[in-house]
């Protein structure tokens, strides 16, 4: 009878351990509802929140009609676009970043670190100062930018696939890419025209600006379905960072599981990274920060990091809009500026967290 | 479950890692695989958890071939615990001993698989620790949670490399006793990599000694552990003890030549 009772307490236990996990990931939902209203409001023209709700109200219910306040103009042609944006990358860096972690082995690990960056800034200044691109029309940057990027991750996976797929072949080949790909665009920069390469130089910072309605909603279906791929692989996630040979021997086939997250996540992020530049720091802190918070369970991790990334770049956007008002910075240099003090403060003083 | 490794070979390229092996673990039997460093006995328990293909024989688990198991299934019969068993995030100890109900359930795990983790923390003395960061745990305490997991598959066959490697004498014995009463209590069927040879000669039932990737003796541990097999296959000297039906061995020199002829065939 005692240890009947004894094993139902630890049930218990466990299961109000994870329900409190779960909330503080539902707690997130909120956060960042109020932030993406707050930054829809804060700005060099400061709308009330009633605006704001007024404005979103009737673009939600009739979309025909045109907002014909300054309000309604302001939030449906620069920030909603320009928020949406950062809700999307941030999350998609955000929940890729914990997968990369996990996938890679490696707590420094992030969503760039297969070269895709550096290959996506490659692709676009080859179009932009060269004017040679695959892609024509709408396209003609941003899809360079975007096959640039596939082409470094299929390059990091036949490599490192000839290796068993090991994380540490993974993790040398894309830095040997990184290098590889910046050498090329100094190249393409070093005999380029001087205004081209001002153009180039500026594609490639981080900015949340570049984005319209047509790009958000290519944009969309891309890191709905990509984070939600990687929240239904989380579990077995979880076993792969038991360890390669653990996980294999409860049935998991291991290859498969890390070469496909890794293609998922990177794929999306290449995306993303087409439209807005690169956008650091994010995937490297918004899982560590949920690592502290909640623990290291994917099944939570995975979401939560999306949504943390999503509220951290919404709050630095506003910031990057602010602090100069009215200049914007781009949101590259504002999420290292506040990513790095927090990183170091984490580094410093969560020592367990590294390990 | 009978476990019959019959005339496997395994190789490493060119290079013959496993030559011809034959030995069988009797249901509820505690098997320990010994011999000197790079004769093959980590090789051998990756083969029989199919963590490495082997190249010709065959390993029968109850008279099926380890082959013709689908991943999942085979997850629910046989147990595996690796040399290393390192998180690289760590998880708390119920988490992880949870994930070896993984070959049960796919997306969510079911209040089932809670409560058979739940008493299989209690049974491993655990239960002060379920919530607590497995990292943070001492080595004999982070050794029992790997078996604990290993045990959450409710598996017939534990296969366990080299599971007393990082405690200290007291946690082996720990670990050793928790190993033999499951065969015994569950009837599971144990094959384990040892080196200490002489926790090998007082908790198993039977050792296969190996040599240059064959076995080069099989039996109860008074059988095995001679002064003869100790000196070819190991290059020591031992005098070898016999107390109470069980066998203890103290080293007492190295024989050079055979030492240098096994650091060849080595390189």
């Amino acid at each position: 009878m005692i240890p009947e009772q004894h094993s139902q307490h630890l049930e218990t236990a466990y299961l109000n351990y994870k329900k409190k996990r779960w909330l503080l990931c539902g707690l997130l939902l909120p956060v960042l509802i109020l932030s993406f209203l707050g930054s829809l409001a804060i700005g060099s023209a400061s709308l009330s929140l009633s605006e704001v709700t007024q404005v979103l109200w009737q673009l939600i219910s009739d979309h025909v009609s045109v907002p014909d306040t300054s309000a309604g103009i302001i939030i449906r042609d620069f920030r909603l676009p320009r928020i949406s944006m950062g809700c999307l990358t941030g999350m998609a860096l955000g929940a890729s970043g914990a997968v990369m972690q996990v996938v890679l082995r490696n707590p420094l690990a992030d969503p760039y670190i297969c070269g895709i960056s550096a290959a996506a800034g490659f692709g676009a200044s080859l179009a932009i100062i060269s004017g040679i691109s695959i892609m024509t029309g709408l396209f003609f940057v941003v899809g360079n930018a975007f096959i640039f990027s596939l082409i470094s991750v299929s390059i990091m996976l036949a490599v490192s696939g000839r290796k068993g797929a090991a994380p540490q072949t993974m993790i040398l080949t894309g830095i040997a890419l990184l290098f590889f790909f910046q050498a090329m665009t100094t190249i393409l920069q070093y005999f380029g025209d001087s205004d081209a390469v001002k153009a180039a130089v500026f594609w490639t910072i981080g900015d949340l600006g570049k984005a319209g309605w047509g790009e958000i909603s290519i944009i969309t279906p891309f890191v709905f379905a990509g984070t939600a791929y990687l929240c239904f692989q989380s579990r077995d996630l979880n076993l792969i960072n038991a360890g390669d040979e653990t996980a294999q021997s409860l049935g998991i086939n291991v290859t498969r599981v890390r070469i496909l997250s890794l293609v998922v996540s990177t794929v999306m992020v290449a995306g993303i990274v087409s439209f807005t530049g690169t956008i650091g720091f994010i995937g490297l802190i918004a899982p560590h920060m949920v690592r502290f918070f909640v623990g290291n369970d994917n099944t939570i991790l995975i979401p939560a990091s999306g949504l943390v990334g999503a509220v951290l770049l919404i709050i630095s956007d506003t910031l990057a809009r602010t602090v100069l008002s009215p200049v914007i910075l781009p949101v590259g240099t504002l999420t290292a500026f506040l990513g790095v003090p927090l990183f170091v403060y984490l580094i410093i003083f969560k020592k367990e967290m590294l390990q | 479950m009978k476990i019959n490794v019959a005339h496997l070979c395994f190789s490493y390229g060119d290079k013959p890692i496993l030559k011809d092996i034959n030995f069988q673990v009797s249901q509820g039997e505690v098997v320990c695989i010994v011999g000197p460093n790079g004769s093959g006995k980590s090789t051998l328990i990756k083969c029989m958890a199919s963590l490495l293909r082997f190249h010709s024989g065959s390993i029968f688990f109850d008279g099926k071939a380890s082959t013709d198991f689908r991943s999942m299934e085979r997850a629910k019969h046989i147990g595996y615990m690796p040399q290393t068993a390192s998180l690289c995030f760590s998880t708390t100890v119920f988490e992880t001993v949870l994930m070896g109900r993984r070959p049960y359930s796919s997306w969510r795990s079911s209040t089932k698989d809670v409560h058979i983790v739940a008493d299989i923390l209690k049974q491993m003395d655990l239960e002060e620790n379920a919530l607590h960061n497995v990292n943070c745990l001492s080595g004999g305490q982070q050794q029992r949670v790997f078996i604990a997991r290993a045990l959450a598959q409710e598996p017939k066959a534990l296969l366990l490399d080299e599971p007393t490697s990082a405690l200290d004498i007291a946690h082996q014995m720990d670990t050793m006793d928790t190993v033999c009463n499951l065969a015994r209590t569950r009837q599971i069927s144990v094959a384990m990599v040892l080196h200490d040879l002489n926790l090998a000669a007082r908790y198993a039932d039977r050792i296969v000694m190996l040599f240059r990737g064959s076995v080069h003796a099989q039996g109860s541990p008074q059988e095995v552990f001679t002064s003869n097999n100790m000196e070819t296959v190991y290059g020591v000297t031992a005098s070898i003890q016999n107390n109470n039906n069980t066998v203890s061995i103290l080293p007492v020199a190295r024989c050079g030549s055979t030492q240098q002829a096994s650091e060849k065939t080595r390189g």
